[in-house]
């Protein structure tokens, strides 16, 4: 094998040979051995879980309960109602607002008979149009409204930490004092540990006497009325979101500017001979050149905000009213807490077939572009 | 027992803890954790007053790296048997003290066993427990949370107390402090934390706001009077505190006495099968009314930014634990109040159960596991725990035999609340589920959410559990 040269390797296959494969096993071996017992191992265990009815400590054996935790897990239906009418009159009946007035949807999802359809689901949001209420039901309310909350983070993260990323990126490539120091500045946050950042966020987030109300309130000159930011379900997750941008952008701009320094000094200089503005000279020579860098951020950072827990964890627990649990946040609850294994498995396998299928569309993307 | 099962079983509980301590910090909300009975100060990082059992953030997390060298206390004596022993109170320099002193005591008084104590910071200590379930290496005596005692009892990991009822009755602990399961004793606990309100004499003088007694505590309209006149003064922004900003077991173990009081319940208690009713009938949802309106009328503060407003003079009232007596009694002196909590239909209620000794199924010497528990919950030994950390002695006798607890003893109010008003959490496998339903019904309630909704949720999901589990082995 020491004979092949450069060439013969680019246009055929090398060709595996017994003596090849006794060392390569060798040299292979502990670290399939590890792959195999760490990550495939409970990789097939979970999938194993989630079609049965296992939790954590129990005295019966677990029994194989088929779909039963998917089918709980993503059914969703759609039930429409109609206003409530007063028996006497035929006239549907208002509140002191003039609203129409609508029976509890759980009304029918309790009822096994009537309608075995709805039964044992719960609603998760509904919406009035038309005279008429539609109510979204599911068999589990809390897994989407969670990858609702994980959807949304992701779409507000990927862009903008990436974005911030590169301008840090290009700001500290400039040729100019103390870049170093603005360096190790912007990547300070990335090298804390996350618990300890979402504990000083949580103090600077503070309702009373928190840096960020006081902050705003005195520069405003008492204009700005202090927000409860981790403890109003409109303000929580934009609070995570900022910090979370905050935090990761840091390792964002480390990796644009090393695809910066990997981009020949020579193209510039050629651009300037031809006459190129700096605008041009983004576009034209330093975009192309950080193409391979921008996908394996886009990547990355999408399962990153995917996965976003320790944040949610630490600051704000889930809450207010759900607004910040994330998917990986109610696996842990439910796995842990509860001890309902199977579900955390089924939770788990769906989330990684999702974050699985999102970065397959990704690669498609990326690559038909190209 | 030979020494090598001792072996692997402290190098797995180093691991766990090595690997807990990681990741410790992370792991102050008791959220991940299954309830805690005793609980630490959650999302207060900077939280001073301690909770005495309740092991404060920093000091879990240095005792998690304690535990890294799991060192047997004892040299094993091979002439005896050894029995190993767990406890939650690495962390709690007093209560391992005690422990210790208990060993002692029995191994020099004892020729056939030896007990070797292992000690883990609280913060891991359920779920330590619950791995070394899974993996078969629970050691023969160990304490356990009260609300989780029915789960291992059901899953079999551990088995009553080889002792007769009367042995038991003997010994006369308080009835909340049992773990009972299925007719069986299978834990003893040898104190427990009562819930009381904090409040201040010259305060209540100021306003003339009746000081409420046992027999006569404030009834609900009585209290929303005092809230209102406390508010209407303008004195506090927020006159009330109940630590809305703990999370995991302070929800149910604080709040669901409150909905007991209202009448409600957070699990039918007859059949053990269904919440349906108990968590969102009528006096359920008076319950969560009620203490919606405790925030949006701006009586408490929805979301402190720690729990030190009463003892930093801010705020009039504390409902908490009985745990942070000795901080207000410290700050206040004769000013300070301890008074029971409020009336809101069937008298006042509070929550009970803290750590209890239990025996595990796969302990080859339950005798001698009983042996001690049974030395320990003597009514000397049950009054020098009490001593050494200030929490509720649970038996008559030991309270006699302390000076805080004796009659006419300062804090003697504590014990008769405990005896008096004791609710304990539901005594079923569950308990795990409803804990974590309450918890999260209890926080919409306070953020705003439909009252009657979030109750139905709740019950929907403890229901769905409890089928999931064919009734946990009730009503067959």
């Amino acid at each position: 094998m020491t004979t092949t040269t450069a060439t013969l390797a680019r246009t055929t296959t090398p060709r595996r040979t017994p003596s090849d494969i006794a060392p390569a096993l060798l040299l292979g071996g502990p670290a399939f051995l590890l792959l195999l017992v760490f990550l495939i191992g409970p990789f097939i265990a979970g999938v194993w879980f989630s079609f049965t009815d296992q939790r954590l400590i129990s005295p019966t054996p677990a029994q194989f309960v088929g779909l039963r935790n998917y089918r709980r897990m993503l059914t969703l239906t759609v039930l429409t109602l109609d206003p409530l009418t007063d028996p006497q009159t035929g006239q549907p009946v208002r509140d002191t607002q003039g609203n129409l007035q609508y029976p509890r949807s759980r009304a029918y999802t309790r009822d096994q008979e009537k309608y075995p359809q709805y039964f044992g689901l719960t609603e998760w949001t509904s919406l009035d149009l038309a005279g008429r209420r539609y109510t979204l039901l599911a068999g589990d309310p809390s897994f989407f409204r969670s990858l609702q909350n994980n959807v949304l983070f992701a779409l507000v993260v990927i862009p903008l930490q990436s974005g911030f990323g590169l301008l840090l990126a290009l700001l500290v490539n400039l040729q100019l004092k103390g870049r170093n120091f603005f360096r190790t500045m912007f990547f300070a946050p990335v090298v804390t540990s996350m618990v300890v950042v979402s504990i000083v966020w949580r103090f600077i987030y503070d309702y009373n006497n928190g840096m960020l109300n006081v902050f705003l309130n005195q520069f405003t000159l008492g204009l700005f009325h202090p927000v409860n930011w981790l403890g109003d379900a409109s303000t929580a997750m934009l609070a995570v979101i900022i910090m979370s941008i905050w935090q990761g952008a840091g390792m964002q701009m480390m990796l644009f500017v090393a695809g910066l320094q990997g981009i020949p000094e020579s193209l510039y200089e050629a651009a300037s001979i031809d006459g190129a503005n700096t605008w041009q000279k983004f576009r034209y020579v330093t975009w192309p050149g950080l193409r391979n860098t921008s996908v394996f951020i886009l990547v990355t950072i999408t399962i990153a905000a995917f996965q976003l827990f320790t944040q949610v964890f630490v600051m704000t627990n889930g809450g207010p009213n759900d607004a910040t649990t994330t998917v990986l946040f109610m696996m842990v609850r439910e796995g842990f807490r509860e001890q309902n294994i199977a579900y955390a498995s089924t939770i788990a396998v769906a989330f990684f077939l999702i974050i699985l299928t999102i970065s397959l569309v990704q690669r498609r993307m990326l690559r038909s572009e190209a | 027992m030979t020494t090598k099962p001792v072996v692997r079983l402290s190098s797995l509980a180093a691991l766990l803890a090595i690997v807990l301590a990681a990741c410790a910090p992370a792991a102050t909300p008791a959220a991940t954790q299954p309830p805690a009975a005793t609980l630490a100060p959650a999302t207060q990082a900077a939280a001073t007053t301690v909770p005495a059992t309740p092991v404060p953030a920093a000091t879990a997390a240095a005792g998690a790296t304690a535990t890294a060298t799991l060192e047997p206390t004892v040299t094993p004596d091979p002439n005896r048997i050894q029995l190993t022993m767990w406890t939650h109170s690495a962390g709690n320099p007093t209560e391992i003290a005690a422990d210790k002193q208990f060993i002692a005591d029995f191994n020099a008084a004892s020729s056939k066993y030896q007990v070797v104590l292992q000690a883990f910071p609280q913060a891991s200590y359920n779920d330590s427990v619950a791995a070394a379930s899974v993996a078969g290496s629970l050691p023969c005596i160990l304490d356990l949370d009260a609300p989780t005692v029915p789960n291992f009892a059901w899953s079999k990991y551990i088995q009553p107390l080889p002792a007769s009822a009367d042995d038991i009755a003997k010994l006369g602990v308080l009835p909340a402090d049992m773990g009972n399961f299925q007719g069986k004793t299978y834990s003893l606990g040898q104190f427990d934390v009562a819930l009381v309100i904090y409040g201040r004499k010259s305060i209540l003088d100021k306003y003339k706001i009746r000081i409420p007694t046992l027999d006569q505590p404030w009834t609900k309209d009585e209290f929303t009077q005092v809230l209102d006149t406390l508010k209407g003064s303008g004195d506090f922004q927020f006159p009330f505190d109940v630590n809305p900003g703990y999370t995991g077991e302070w929800w149910p173990y604080a709040f669901s006495p409150m909905l007991q009081s209202a009448g409600g319940d957070l699990v039918d208690r007859a059949s053990f099968t269904t919440a349906e009713k108990a968590l969102n009938g009528p006096e359920a949802l008076a319950w969560g009314k009620w203490f919606q309106g405790l925030f949006t009328n701006k009586y408490v503060n929805p979301t402190p930014a720690d729990d030190q407003g009463f003892l930093q003079g801010h705020v009039a009232l504390w409902y908490t634990g009985s745990w942070a007596v000795n901080d207000v009694v410290k700050k206040y002196g004769s000013d300070a109040l301890i008074l029971p909590p409020m009336d809101l239909g069937k008298g006042p209620k509070i929550g009970a159960g803290s750590w209890q000794w239990g025996i595990s199924a796969g302990c080859k010497n339950p005798d001698g596991a009983w042996q001690f528990i049974n030395s320990i919950m003597q009514p000397k030994q049950i009054a020098a725990m009490s001593v050494a950390t200030g929490l509720i002695p649970t038996t008559q006798a030991a309270a006699a035999l302390t000076d805080n607890f004796k009659e006419g003893g300062p804090f003697r109010v504590l014990y008769d609340m405990a005896k008096k008003f004791a609710v304990i959490r539901p005594p079923t496998p569950g308990y795990l589920t409803i804990s974590s339903a309450f918890e999260q019904a209890g926080t919409k309630i306070r953020d705003g959410g439909d009252v009657q909704n979030t109750l139905d949720d709740a019950v929907d999901k403890i229901n769905r559990d409890i089928k999931d589990h064919s009734n946990y082995g009730f009503g067959q």
